[in-house]
């Protein structure tokens, strides 16, 4: 049984289609990429998985359990971690405290309002502050922050609860080619650690990072396979090369 | 004062040093606690009097400003109806005093708590729980209604006093001791508001007010964290109206009586009021907020008469339009308003890893 499995979503916005019959599964411990032209479907899709957005039809089932009508915060808590397409930090937090509140939703209001668990968290906290290479800015606002940095920074915070999925929405957008370098180097250690479904618009930085890419177009899924089998893919070199 | 400092979350760096809210905050406190030797150096004995009279209004009324700001400045509430705990918690012990000859201290105040604790949960299930993330529009006008209601209420209801309202005949008693107006009263109304105060500050420095602060910054991105938004809302909501309650139980026993309006949208208004030229989100602006608009009122009105509450008027409009953060904005910084959350370890230093 894979991790997530979506069985036939549909998903539409008045006259336009946005998913139309998708099937998708990602396995334990894989980086799955999810990727096609603009308006295919990715960041719907990963709405819809996310719990941002229902689909009209179809099933989802994550950790053996059906999601589809499971509300988003429930999802986060079952293990499922978001990183939004647009850099939403906190920006009049910390770093720090971007941080410290990821990692801490797992823990009670009870106890949150004791402040029982900040000392503990303070290592991890350092930890994946310096991991992302971002621990000497931890005591500066989020919105001081590049914006290279802030997208770390909210990808440290998707990973910091320790999810069981993390749903990555085009992570490098608008990063440089040397942070986008870093990101991949970033990226490439934590599937160790959980399993990655990623969107990407930019199949050179995806291929060499998934073991298994799933190919969008106009709300369908046009090819599924290993990053090989999707280059080699007429199909797939047809209707996303050309058009990207 | 290292303690001091990270209870207030003060900002790194600043060496030790008291940050400016929390001076401002030990300031007020410490005003508060000399004011009745103060007023009895200044003033004859029965002007004296009067004065500690009405400082202790402002004190009581203190609780129900920090009610407010809890429910908007923390929680992202608009309560237009936070007089409905207030109001309704003085109804419930004055109606007690005389129908019941309840008057301890020991079974009023936590009525009174109870009663905020409740309508305000009530209130909070009914506006919260729905399917859809309610607006502050929503919200506001919940309330407004909530509060519009129970003053038609009392005021059409006879065994409510009708338009008169409900007389307190009964000193609160301690045990045998019957607490009256003055510095004994003072110094009990000083009491909560500090252990009340004291509370909320570790509230929102605390982790829960990690949360609150996320809130108010991101409703949408805290959920994907996996908070329960609307829930945290209805925790604070709820302690808003107990603490709402313990200020209007404590009012009715020292202004003597209650009636209708005190439920009403127009002390709902002040309370918003109070905040908003205080600053909001800081808790010490609600107490500054009351502190300023009562004493300004009463000291202005003997010369300004009618004229006062229109210049009043102005001069909230005038902070709300280009100081949104009220009095406090002026001097205390947004980052200083928010704090930090960090654990600076046991002494309130850095950890030993450089950072």
């Amino acid at each position: 049984m894979a991790l997530l499995e979506v069985k036939g979503a549909r998903k539409s916005y008045g006259k336009l289609i946005a998913l139309d019959m998708v099937d998708l599964a990602v396995e334990s411990q894989q980086f799955h990429g999810l990727i096609g032209p603009n308006g295919s479907g990715k960041s719907t899709l990963l709405k819809c998985i996310a719990g941002a957005e229902y689909p009209e039809e179809g099933t989802l089932s994550f950790l053996d359990k059906d999601i589809s009508t499971t509300p988003p915060a429930i999802r986060a808590r079952r293990g499922m971690s978001l990183k939004f397409q647009i850099t939403s930090v906190f920006n009049l937090l910390s770093v720090y405290d971007n941080i410290l509140l990821s990692i801490q939703a797992a823990h009670s209001l009870w106890q949150l309002a004791g402040s029982r668990s900040r000392q503990i968290l303070h290592p991890q906290v350092m930890d994946i502050l310096s991991e992302f290479r971002i621990e000497s800015r931890a005591d500066d606002l989020a919105g001081e922050l590049s914006h290279g940095e802030q997208q770390w920074l909210e990808i440290a915070m998707a990973l910091a609860p320790g999810p069981r999925l993390l749903l990555l929405d085009e992570p490098t957008a608008g990063m440089s080619p040397e942070e986008r370098r870093v990101t991949g180097e970033l990226l490439r250690p934590i599937k160790a650690r959980c399993s990655i479904l990623i969107v990407e618009h930019d199949l050179d930085f995806i291929k060499d990072l998934s073991d298994v890419i799933t190919v969008l177009d106009q709300g369908r899924v046009l090819d599924n396979g290993t990053p090989e089998q999707i280059e080699a893919s007429e199909r797939v070199r047809e209707v996303y090369v050309t058009r990207v | 004062m290292t303690l001091l400092n990270r209870v207030a979350g003060a900002r790194p760096g600043t060496g030790g040093r008291l940050s400016r809210l929390l001076t401002i905050e030990l300031v007020v406190f410490v005003l508060f606690a000399l004011m009745p030797l103060l007023l009895g150096l200044v003033w004859s004995e029965d002007d004296s009097f009067f004065w500690i009279v009405f400082t202790t209004k402002v004190l009581i009324l203190s609780l129900f400003g920090l009610s407010f700001d809890l429910a908007w400045g923390y929680a992202g509430l608009m309560s237009f109806g936070q007089a409905l705990f207030f109001g309704g918690a003085g109804y419930v012990v004055a109606v007690m005093s005389r129908d019941l000859d309840v008057s301890s201290i020991f079974i009023v105040l936590p009525v009174a708590v109870a009663v905020g604790l409740v309508l305000a949960t009530l209130l909070a299930a009914f506006l919260l729980t729905g399917s859809r993330t309610p607006s502050i529009i929503f919200v506001a006008f919940g309330t407004l209604t909530g509060s519009f209601a129970a003053e038609r209420l009392a005021r059409a209801w006879y065994y409510l006093g009708g338009q008169n309202g409900v007389s307190v005949t009964k000193a609160l008693t301690i045990g045998d001791m019957p607490l009256y107006e003055g510095v004994g009263f003072y110094y009990l109304a000083f009491g909560f508001l500090v252990v009340v105060y004291i509370g909320c500050r570790f509230l929102v420095r605390s982790q829960f007010g990690l949360v609150l602060a996320g809130i108010r910054e991101r409703e949408e991105r805290i959920t994907f964290l996996g908070y329960q938004v609307q829930l945290t809302r209805a925790i604070i909501f709820a302690l808003s109206g107990a603490i709402a309650g313990l200020g209007g139980g404590l009012y009715a026993f020292h202004e003597g009586f209650v009636w209708p309006a005190l439920m009403g949208p127009i002390y709902s208004t002040q309370a918003m009021l109070y905040v908003m030229l205080g600053g909001v989100s800081t808790l010490i602006g609600a107490v500054i907020g009351v502190t300023a608009i009562e004493f300004a009122t009463i000291i202005l009105i003997d010369y300004l008469r009618d004229f006062w509450i229109i210049i009043l008027g102005v001069l909230l409009l005038l902070v709300i339009m280009f100081r949104r953060t009220g009095l406090l904005g002026m001097i205390v910084s947004e980052r200083e308003r928010i704090g930090s959350f960090r654990w600076r370890g046991a002494n309130g230093k850095p950890d030993s890893r450089g950072d």
